[in-house]
């Protein structure tokens, strides 16, 4: 019971909108019926970043271009995979005091492995991402799986969750960096889309440009949101 | 001299907030009245001044001649969980009244990734000691400011007349784009 007051509040800094927690209905439908509609509320309706505001960093500060985002994304949900899978594991072990530092320790060992399997193999993405990779350790969303479904549910689900999740986090990005390249730099995943006459809005590659597009970005998403509401 | 640009460089060029996106949940979370958002980043300058000169003692003395440096994350997280769990502590004991308008969001300094970051920035900028303490209080102190700025805007926003779409995180980020077109301006003043 704490434990979900805490999450409320820790989850809905001020959008008044949904907690990040889903509550999946503990009762009733099977175990891979549960599964499944936890990835798919995850993947857009319940998403990380537009719904709960989390893993809001990473958001901002690699969209400049496609690709580092998918890069950033497809880390995040490996990440995110691999701690919900442990922490599901370990979850009857975890005492109230010490599990967040667990999460955190589970999330930064995956983290390092993340971070030098990307130099190895992609340095220049690597390069261009630089210290975002590391922390994906302090990105909220995936302590927020942490807590509130890998702790408390079967590996299976947690997976789904930790799919959809990390999917609807890199959908997102993918969002996001998708306007931003277009309207920066003319190009999509460095292929040219816009004819050459395009002047380029520099101010889109620019710390600047990140804040805003999100802003309106969210203010559309809430929009329609409501709209849908009152339809319903 | 080089001090003073160290300081001067991540204060204001290179703002964590503005310039390097890190710590935006509690910019986002925490900004709503002037007060807390000052003791919020009065809390965040603490432990990061502290963080910075311990994860650079432990890094460049510890884990590098020992080539444990891979480990580098891990130690960092730890230094940092545990030094908010003693700023908790202290908080608790002697400014009741402070902890308690902090609730849930002392805790979550340890998530804080401008604590982390910066003593990742650090590590990258390869700073020597005095310069990495200084970093971390300029950093923190940036971070203050930041979050006052956008909180003393948010409380005239409350009177203002937002769209409804646009009402809470929607016109605080746009906010924010414009508080970094501002802070643009001191680009270019450091490397």
């Amino acid at each position: 019971m704490i434990d979900s007051a805490i999450k409320g509040q820790r989850h809905a800094p001020d959008t008044g909108g949904s907690a990040g927690a889903v509550a999946a209905p503990t009762t009733g439908p099977s175990q891979g019926k549960e599964a499944m509609t936890g990835f798919v509320k995850n993947l857009w309706e319940e998403n990380p970043v537009f719904r709960s505001l989390l893993g809001m960093c990473p958001i901002l500060a690699v969209t400049a271009a496609c690709k580092p985002a998918l890069t950033m994304g497809l880390a995040a949900t490996f990440v995110l995979l691999c701690s919900n899978i442990v922490v599901s594991l370990i979850r009857k072990g975890l005492t109230p005091h010490l599990r967040i530092l667990m999460f955190t320790l589970t999330i930064s060992v995956f983290v390092t492995i993340a971070d030098l399997f990307l130099k190895a193999y992609v340095p220049d993405m690597s390069d261009v991402l630089g210290p975002f990779v590391p922390l994906i350790i302090v990105n909220c969303m995936i302590i927020a799986r942490a807590e509130s479904c890998a702790s408390k549910k079967p590996v299976f689900i947690a997976v789904m969750d930790a799919f959809g999740t990390g999917f609807g986090f890199t959908i997102a990005l993918l969002m996001l960096a998708a306007v931003r390249e277009i309207l920066g730099n003319g190009t999509l995943f460095d292929f040219q889309v816009l004819p050459s006459w395009w002047v380029p809005w520099t101010i889109m590659k620019l710390p600047a440009g990140a804040f805003i597009t999100l802003g309106f970005m969210l203010g559309f998403i809430v929009h329609r949101h409501a709209k849908k509401m009152a339809k319903a | 001299m080089g001090l003073v640009v160290v300081f001067l460089s991540i204060a204001l060029v290179n703002n964590l907030v503005f310039m390097k996106f890190l710590g935006i949940c509690p910019y986002l979370g925490v900004s709503k009245k002037i007060d807390m958002a000052f003791g919020m980043g009065l809390a965040v300058t603490f432990v990061l001044t502290i963080s910075a000169t311990l994860t650079w003692l432990i890094n460049n003395l510890l884990l590098i001649p020992l080539g444990l440096d891979f480990t580098k994350y891990i130690a960092f997280i730890l230094v940092v969980a545990s030094m908010v769990q003693l700023v908790e502590m202290y908080v608790k004991k002697f400014y009741k009244t402070l902890y308690n308008s902090f609730g849930i969001f002392l805790p979550l300094i340890t998530t804080n990734c401008a604590i982390l970051g910066t003593c990742l920035f650090i590590d990258l900028w390869g700073y020597n000691f005095i310069e990495a303490v200084i970093a971390g209080f300029g950093g923190g102190l940036g971070f203050t400011m930041a979050i006052s700025m956008m909180a003393g805007i948010r409380e005239r926003l409350e009177l203002a007349d937002v769209p409804k779409a646009m009402e809470g995180a929607g016109i605080t980020l746009v906010t924010a784009g414009i508080l970094t077109l501002a802070f643009m301006g001191f680009s270019g003043m450091v490397k």
